[in-house]
């Protein structure tokens, strides 16, 4: 089958690629671009652990093809930091110990770092619904609330 | 020098402090590497057919078709796994649950693999495998496989354990008993008893990661294997035993680790992958889908557990009997006999008894998850103790204290307690602002307690010392939430340096040497205690090198604060060495040093937990809301106190989940309803308050800093405490998990009714 091929910007960077047209753009972001940081916890859409952001909005890269990349924005785990400086949600999560295996913490904090994009300041609640599309079977979630409430105060702060 | 493991009872400077983890930053950046995140050059796709029957004979497999397609590297079924395990009864059954031989036995039991040049090949060979089946009666559930009448899973299996020997084959493989004392004369001084049967169903660990692995076997007989895993180690020896190889040979590095639970200490896929590779000459990356993962992996058993237990008026328990029926899946297990032995455990009892039966039925093959056996058996037996207090008119709290085993107690299940938790558990239960706060209409509290025996086990460690002395400390036990901070901080305790100045690491199994998984509760346990040994070891060393640096008797250096310092008034001129001056000056005292130990670690003090749960119930829908959650566990010493409280609560969620949602749901079929996070439904973060934790540190005498392990036990509780909260606010008694809406629907209607 023809490859298709894709003309997008991934973390501010042109990439292009060619993909077959049944591809996920999880599959083409892991295995063309080695681009790892996005994990595949289930392929359904359930776990959230290949979120990413597209054009500013928050999807599972399991449910959206690579052909679809065309022309947006792309943005992944990898993008995240700015060289050696870590973004505040990052830093808070290794502050708050808001992980243990750590597989799910790509997906976590792309979807923090959505939610505080469009909620600077969430209440425990909306913070708890806002991250309810990423699993995480290790931490019982409390300390990726607090994360996510403490990098919230630095980042109305900054 | 003789290693002491002795608790010693030292103030600490790194230890119980909360650093940074050092495997952190690559975690937050994505780019830690998990079992899928690894590559090689050439390497292939490999795919699982599994069986679509819960039990068929397997009249024969054609896969011609396959081999033909275009892509095609290697297509393998049981034959390319030939039976090495030689008599070995465990092995055989792991070879055939990675392939299954002459019967599939349940829906998802592999049945051949292809490696192809790219996912969408192997997917297309494995339509084209034709397996020929003869489906044959199945039964998925615990109770309806020991009737007579049951469909019988393997005709050579014959009941363990009975007095006599019986005639005819059996679902049930064996039968255990644990006790003491005279239950009969127990329960004829009972004033009340309470019977009751619980059902609980079965559960996954559900970790986010599937199963992953990249496998490549060279020509020459050596191998490699990349996986995610509990215990590389372990995998090298199971997987150089079905596959002919010697273990030197088969070097196998574990990777990042997504969750395991219990789940990540068999091998499914790893053989497949490596006799892939075998015959297709080419590196074979196999992940499993999520469907696989619930389909083949895992799970936990499903229960059917009895309970009887009588107490005096005066809130003494006389005696106390369970029996417990576990599912093992279709293979031999010994799951039951964990329930059986820690069903009682938290109580100092005169007379009690415990029977456990291990039943097969056509499921994938039990695993193990966290405290394996032990939530069920609690379950059971807390909600009956919940029943009996209410029944004398006593408090539960006060009516487990009452009865609550002691130092010196003989345990349910044969040993004599050392120093244990379970009493300053309930004390500070009792005293905690939870159980005084109001609660509202429709709202119920539960608590409940529960035990775990923890393990320690072979464990080797390394501790390398570099010219600039900074430290490598090498671990074989696999970091499965947060140990390598938990070492470092033990290296640097014992050293006397800063916990910056050392880097550690989870080496391969051609590095170090043997050491079994991280389960039991064993990670920090044992390779601290491997850790401590080492670094005696190497500061052995380090004063040799000192004495020789200053030329004086090595029994005349002490080492304090990172430092050696030489003892003695006559000594005064000379100026303590520290641990990088005496490094930088190793290639002129006798070279690199480091420090090694391998030991058993034996003692792992057992661990007790009490928990505390607020629900509200929905009456006209038999939904539920967790309002408040605490855990209050002993860890002996909390080592990176942060991490602890981690265990604590991801086993309190993991808990919740099991006791109000989750569950495999078989068709009349046999086939699985459910594979899939989306109808298996974990608990997500809405679902879920703050879990309060409260640790207490009651030393284990048989570790160097008094360390239990802590991982296991905090799953232990929360089934029965839910259950109690449910049972509490809904009126009624909840007798089956997980308690779903229809099921509290139903009980509630019930009791309307009745």
């Amino acid at each position: 089958m023809a490859g298709v091929a894709v003309s997008t910007t991934i973390n501010g960077d042109n990439v292009e690629f060619l993909c077959q047209p049944d591809e996920t753009l999880l599959d083409v972001l892991r295995d063309r671009l080695g681009l790892t940081g996005a994990k595949e916890g289930c392929g359904t859409g359930d776990c959230g652990a290949c979120s990413i952001i597209l054009d500013d909005r928050l999807v599972c890269s399991c449910l959206v093809l690579g052909a679809e990349a065309e022309g947006r924005h792309v943005e992944t785990i990898e993008g995240m930091a700015h060289g050696d400086r870590l973004h505040p949600l990052q830093q808070k999560f290794l502050e708050h110990a808001a992980l243990q295996c750590g597989v799910c913490t790509p997906g976590f904090l792309m979807a923090a770092k959505d939610l505080l994009a469009k909620n600077p300041d969430p209440t425990e609640e909306e913070i708890r619904f806002g991250l309810a599309g990423n699993l995480c079977r290790c931490t019982g979630y409390d300390k990726i609330v607090r994360a996510v409430q403490d990098a919230a105060s630095v980042m109305k702060g900054a | 020098m003789n290693f002491d493991p002795r608790y010693s009872g030292r103030n600490f400077t790194s230890v119980g402090t909360r650093p940074i983890r050092p495997d952190g930053v690559d975690k937050v950046t994505g780019r830690a590497r998990y079992g899928a995140d690894f590559n090689m050059a050439g390497q292939l796709v490999g795919r699982v057919l599994r069986s679509p029957h819960a039990h068929a004979t397997i009249r024969k497999i054609d896969t011609s078709k396959a081999e033909k397609l275009a892509g095609v590297k290697a297509v393998i079924t049981a034959a390319d796994l030939p039976d090495l395990t030689d008599g070995d009864a465990a092995m055989y059954d792991i070879l055939d649950n990675c392939m299954a031989r002459k019967k599939a036995l349940y829906d998802g039991h592999a049945v051949a693999a292809v490696a192809a040049v790219d996912a969408r090949t192997a997917r297309q060979a494995l339509k084209l495998i034709e397996v020929d089946y003869e489906v044959l009666p199945h039964v998925t559930d615990v109770d309806e496989a020991m009737k007579h009448s049951a469909p019988l899973i393997n005709d050579a299996i014959f009941t363990e354990g009975l007095e006599q020997k019986p005639v005819k084959p059996s679902n049930v493989t064996k039968r255990t008993q644990y006790g003491h004392g005279d239950i009969h004369e127990g329960f004829g001084q009972a004033d009340f008893v309470v019977e009751r049967s619980f059902k609980t169903e079965q559960t996954h660990q559900g970790y986010i990661e599937p199963h992953a692995c990249v496998a490549n076997v060279s020509s020459d007989g050596t191998a490699d294997l990349w996986v995610c895993t509990q215990g590389h180690f372990v995998y090298r020896q199971h997987c150089a035993q079905l596959l002919g190889m010697e273990a030197s040979k088969l070097r196998v590095t574990s990777s990042e680790i997504g969750g395991g639970f219990g789940g990540k200490t068999h091998v499914w896929a790893e053989p497949v992958a490596l006799a892939l590779s075998r015959k297709a000459g080419r590196p074979v990356k196999l992940v499993m889908t999520r469907d696989e993962v619930f389909r083949a992996s895992g799970p936990t058993s499903a229960t059917s557990i009895d309970v009887r237990i009588g107490a005096r008026k005066d809130g003494t328990i006389t005696a106390a009997e369970a029996t417990l029926r576990y599912s093992c899946g279709p293979y031999a297990g010994t799951w039951a006999e964990i329930g059986a032995m820690t069903a009682f455990a938290c109580y100092k009892l005169e007379n009690v008894r415990t029977v456990g039966y291990e039943v097969l039925v056509n499921r994938p093959k039990t695993a193990a998850y966290r405290a394996p056996s032990a939530p069920m058996a609690a379950f059971a037996v807390e909600s009956a103790v919940d029943e009996l207090a209410k029944e004398i008119g006593m408090d539960p709290v006060e009516f487990r204290i009452r009865n609550a085993a002691q130092e010196g107690t003989r345990s349910s299940y044969g040993p004599v307690y050392g120093p244990i938790g379970i009493g300053p558990t309930l004390e500070a239960v009792k005293n905690h602002p939870h159980m005084k706060a109001p609660l509202g209409k429709n709202q119920g509290r539960g608590m409940a307690c529960g035990f775990w025996f923890n393990f320690g086990g072979q464990t080797c460690t390394d501790l390398n010392i570099g010219m600039d002395g900074s430290v490598s400390l090498a671990v074989g036990t696999v970091d499965v939430g947060g140990s390598r901070a938990s070492l470092s901080l033990v290296a640097a305790e014992e050293l006397g340096i800063p916990y910056e100045q050392i880097k550690a690491v989870v080496a391969d199994t051609s590095s170090l040497g043997y050491n079994d998984m991280t389960d039991g509760s064993r990670g920090t346990f044992s390779s601290s205690m491997a850790t401590i040994s080492a670094a005696r070891n190497a500061i052995k060393v380090l004063r040799e090198r000192a004495a020789q640096m200053w030329d004086i008797p090595v029994d005349d250096v002490v080492w304090e604060k990172g430092h050696a310092i030489a003892k003695g008034e006559k000594y005064d001129n000379l100026a303590a060495l520290s641990l990088k001056e005496i490094a930088a000056a190793s290639g002129k005292t006798g070279g690199p040093i480091a420090g090694h130990s391998e030991l058993v670690a034996d003692g792992a003090g057992v661990s007790f937990a009490t928990h505390i749960c607020d629900i509200e119930v929905d009456p006209e829908t038999g939904s539920t809301r967790v309002l408040r959650y605490t855990v209050v566990q002993d860890a002996g010493k909390a080592v990176h106190p942060t991490y602890v409280e981690g265990q604590y609560q991801g086993g309190a969620a993991q808990g919740i989940g099991w006791a109000l949602n989750e569950e495999y749901i078989y068709g009349k079929d046999g086939r699985l309803q459910n594979p899939g996070f989306l109808d298996y439904r974990i608990p997500v973060c809405s679902d879920l308050p703050m879990i309060d934790t409260q640790i207490l540190e009651i030393p284990n005498p048989n570790h160097p800093y008094g360390v239990r392990g802590v991982g296991e036990t905090s799953i232990v509780p929360p089934l029965a405490a839910i259950a109690n909260a449910v049972s509490n606010a809904a009126g009624v008694r909840m007798t089956h998990i997980p308690m779903s809406p229809p099921r509290i629907l139903a009980a509630i209607e019930a009791e309307r009714g009745g």
